[in-house]
């Protein structure tokens, strides 16, 4: 009895040892590499990742999304809702509380003047923030007292977490960037270099495109917390040298989106000193087809909804090329664990992911072939498909990148199963994805009949990421080729839904309004979606506390990070 | 030779301004997009506004005549109020870079340290075993030592340092744990352990480079003592007596530094230039990688910076090159 009794109680030692060190800076000192190297601390000034989830170790936003995508409080004390009283009925206002005894790394309290300031401060005129569509419709945000900051938008927002929510969106202290607003936001090199935040670390020395050193933050909100005295974020080199770098030679405690070969990651865990993590997202690789008439010949009118194509207007076209894609196969030999097939265009969070597009998952040349027999397209002496003089003739373009390229020979060869001729084209992801309206090759022009990519939305909310598809975003010479309906989609059925979402706060409705304008999206092929692409990231065995985050920054919840 | 070095200086200024123009050009007309690293999450008005902000609105030939005035005018004068005090630069523009919206200046001192330590390091040691290794090579020629010799250098020349800094990490860092693969640019020298982790993260970078610079110097010095060794001067100095020491070391030596010299000169701006791959490979991050991921991102006033920087060093470096022959060679006067 005695012995166990001592069993038990040097169990419950062993249990309660961890809680015993956890103390502030205990566990020494954490490395971690970016294979792209931050340029700046100041995510307003940057759109880029890297930037952001940098600065996510200084600059906290008032809520941001777990590993599930709930929203949770962050400095805030919780989040609003029409339930507990946070936001208006009408849905205009929304007022959020601080946390109170908040101090800043500096020691001097946090209020709801920073709360508005960071709005202020985004919205500057000539200040260039990358960041300013989360403060669309703010018009002006009202600090009753030092806690509590009241936003009020000009129109009804169903969806208000755009203000002050997520690691795009983070609160900066008021007086250290008062002198930095509009124009004057990029000399501001100091305050943009090491802004002072309420994170779990403070920044030490900042060398821009190279190396980060960071300390604990001496006031930070949880005295225990974070269990490192020191960081160091390392940027550089290639994924396959930070995946290298953790994994082999443990010389690095985390290494940031390893986007690698499946063989290659496998080859690299097996060395034992760390694990691949991975978790999805929204991140969607999928053809856009193109509705309009790329011709050279149409001059100023080519790729607009005056010309339509002269085949891809054709359902059963579209249908076919999509049943002739094997998703499994691009997934096994593109992505490995960090890619699965879908069949949805919007496949995450949970609620919003449709189940009535499944049947894409399996290949199907033969039914494709027999599709386009019975649409009258008739296999000519070459093996291509023509009606009336029309051949089933296609340019297929994407960015520059080895596994697009992959996809796409492994999809000429599919579609010539169908009688389907495809020319490959790639195109330098600078220019594919700038958005130089006298460039011919943007990914928004769209002169082919076909192209490529991966795209997501930012949070959990696909309101803003489904009006992607109204008729008014198509691209076209009106609006110097700016917007995101690729394909030149237009169905007033598709925008009514579009409109009715925008007025709808109820979850539940939400969810339906997207999952319906999703299968319209599918069910009329006009994208055709491949790949749900993951994210994959390793730490090493020695670092406890990561919870990988598709939602938010990934380094999220570094206060919670230690040693084991 | 004073005139000589004058008259060459102010030609420099026409050509280098020429030089500073198509590179702004050629950034100019090459496609890309400042924003095209921007997620596609963020909407295409706020990119045309962050564009804005970046100054690209303004005509070409505003933005070339305000980086002249930036480069040429306010970046001098800031360093002068560094090193005395004043304040001439007061509240200028200077040259911003687009990805950090930093001073490009200050960002390409901060990474000249690791570059002239890691890259220059490698050139130096470089040019001190290529020298013998081609003088001994020529020496004896068809020897052993000959064969051994070309066969490395073949080797350092053919075999590109991607291949060898990757190979050397996976034996040295992943299979013997012995160097770090990742360079600590924040690494202070200040004690013997310092020291030894210094030298450690040196080691397989320099090494890499060295060999591919040792090749390249060794096979110059070989070959152009070959062309002495056989010259009626040798033969007469070896009749007049003189010790094969003397012959071999003083006069063919001597005789032979001339077409070497310009090769060694006119690589050293390329140690500025740093070694993209190589400082990539070991995560170095000097100029370099500077230069590249400036390019990546279309950070055009870096991109211009650092390629202006370099012509300035090869066009000094030239007149340096042309100053050594007639030291070396009395016979070689300029005025």
């Amino acid at each position: 009895m005695k012995l166990k009794l001592t069993l038990i109680g040097a169990v419950a030692a062993f249990a309660m040892a961890p809680m015993a060190h956890a103390e502030r800076g205990s566990d020494g000192h954490v490395n971690i590499i970016y294979w792209q190297a931050p340029s700046i601390m100041n995510p307003y000034l940057s759109g880029g990742t890297k930037e952001l989830e940098a600065a996510s170790l200084v600059i906290e936003p008032l809520a941001r999304y777990n590993q599930d995508g709930a929203m949770v409080a962050w400095l805030a004390e919780s989040v609003p809702t029409v339930e507990n009283g946070g936001v208006s009925a009408d849905l205009t206002t929304v007022t959020w509380k601080l946390k109170s005894g908040l101090l800043w790394s500096d020691g001097s309290p946090v209020t709801s003047g920073d709360v508005k300031f960071s709005w202020e401060y985004c919205t500057a005129e000539g200040g260039g923030c990358a960041q300013s569509e989360k403060y669309n419709d703010v018009v002006s945000v009202d600090t009753p007292d030092a806690l509590t900051a009241v936003v009020t938008f000009g129109v009804s927002k169903p969806f208000p977490y755009g203000p002050f929510v997520g690691a795009q969106a983070p609160i900066i202290q008021a007086a250290q960037f008062a002198n930095c607003m509009g124009a004057k936001a990029p000399e501001c090199t100091a305050e943009n270099f090491a802004p002072i935040g309420t994170g779990p670390f403070t920044v030490t020395e900042f060398r821009p495109n190279d190396v980060i050193s960071l300390k604990a933050n001496p006031n930070y909100r949880d005295a225990s917390k974070p269990a490192f005295a020191t960081a160091t974020l390392k940027g550089g080199g290639s994924a396959t040298a930070s995946g290298r770098a953790v994994l082999e030679t443990g010389e690095f405690d985390y290494a940031w989106n390893l986007q690698l070969a499946p063989d290659v990651l496998a080859n690299m865990a097996a060395a034992g000193k760390g694990q691949v993590v991975s978790a999805f997202g929204t991140l969607v690789e999928r053809i856009m087809v193109n509705l309009t008439d790329p011709n050279p010949a149409l001059g100023d009118e080519r790729a607009t909804a005056k010309h339509p194509h002269p085949f891809l207007t054709d359902i059963n076209v579209r249908k076919a090329l999509s049943m002739a894609i094997d998703r499994e196969l691009l997934v096994e030999i593109g992505y490995g664990t960090a890619g699965r097939a879908t069949c949805n265009v919007l496949p995450a969070p949970a609620i919003y992911a449709s189940t009535a597009n499944d049947a894409c998952l399996v290949q199907d040349i033969a039914g494709a072939n027999a599709a386009l027999d019975a649409a009258g397209w008739a296999k000519g002496g070459d093996g291509i498909r023509a009606k009336d003089g029309v051949r089933l003739s296609m340019l297929y373009q994407t960015s520059t990148n080895a596994v697009r390229q992959d996809f796409q020979a492994l999809i000429k060869q599919w579609w010539s199963e169908i009688g389907v001729e495809t020319e490959l084209r790639n195109i330098d992801a600078s220019v594919f994805f700038g958005s130089d309206p006298g460039s011919p090759d943007t990914f928004q022009k769209l002169f082919a009949d076909v192209e490529m990519y991966a795209n997501n939305f930012d949070g959990t909310d696909p309101e803003s990421y489904m009006a992607n598809w109204e008729c008014k975003q198509a691209p076209s010479p009106a609006n110097q080729w700016q917007g995101n309906n690729m394909p030149r989609y237009c169905s007033a059925d598709y925008d009514a839904l579009v409109a009715e979402m925008a007025t709808t706060g109820d979850l539940n409705d939400r969810a339906r309004l997207a999952k319906a304008m999703n299968d319209m999206l599918m069910q009329d092929y006009v994208i055709i979606p491949l790949v749900d692409r993951g994210r994959v990231s390793a730490h090493s065995n020695t670092l406890g506390g990561v919870v990988l985050n598709t939602w938010d920054s990934e380094l999220w919840n570094a206060a919670d990070w230690h040693r084991m | 030779m004073l005139n000589f070095t004058i008259r060459r200086l102010l030609m420099a200024i026409p050509t280098l301004l020429f030089i500073g123009l198509i590179i702004f050009l050629l950034l100019e007309l090459a496609p890309g997009d400042p924003m095209a690293q921007v997620p596609l999450t963020v909407p295409p008005e706020v990119k045309e506004k962050m564009r804005e902000a970046l100054g690209l609105g303004e005509p070409t030939h505003i933005r070339f005549w305000k980086w002249l005035v930036q480069f040429f005018v306010v970046e001098p004068m800031y360093f002068l109020d560094n090193h005395f005090g004043t304040a001439l630069a007061e509240g200028k523009q200077r040259v911003i870079s687009w990805q950090t919206r930093s001073p490009v200046m200050d960002i390409v001192a901060q990474r000249i340290p690791q570059t002239l330590w890691v890259v220059g390091m490698s050139y130096v040691i470089g040019v001190l075993i290529a020298l013998p290794i081609g003088i001994i090579s020529a020496y004896r020629q068809y020897s052993w030592f000959d064969q051994v010799g070309t066969f490395i250098s073949m080797i350092g020349f053919s075999v590109p340092t991607f291949f060898t800094g990757v190979l050397l990490i996976v034996i040295f860092s992943v299979m013997l744990g012995w160097f770090p693969s990742i360079y600590d640019t924040t690494l202070v020298v200040n004690s013997w352990s310092t020291f030894v982790m210094q030298v450690k993260q040196m080691v397989m970078p320099v090494f890499v480079l060295a060999l591919y610079n040792a090749a390249q110097i060794s096979r110059f010095m070989r070959a152009s003592m070959l062309d002495n060794l056989n010259q009626d001067y040798v033969r007469t100095a070896r009749a007049k007596g003189l010790s094969e020491n003397v012959v071999v070391l003083v006069h063919v030596l001597r005789n032979s530094m001339i077409p070497v010299i310009t090769v060694i000169a006119l690589g050293v701006p390329q140690v500025f230039g740093g070694a993209i791959i190589t400082e990539q490979v070991f995560k170095v991050n000097g100029l370099g990688q500077l230069l590249i991921t400036a390019i990546y991102a279309n950070d055009i006033p870096m991109v211009q910076t650092l390629t202006f920087i370099f012509a300035v060093l090869i066009v000094l470096f030239n007149l340096v090159a042309d100053i050594l022959y007639g030291i070396l060679d009395p016979r070689i006067r300029y005025d």
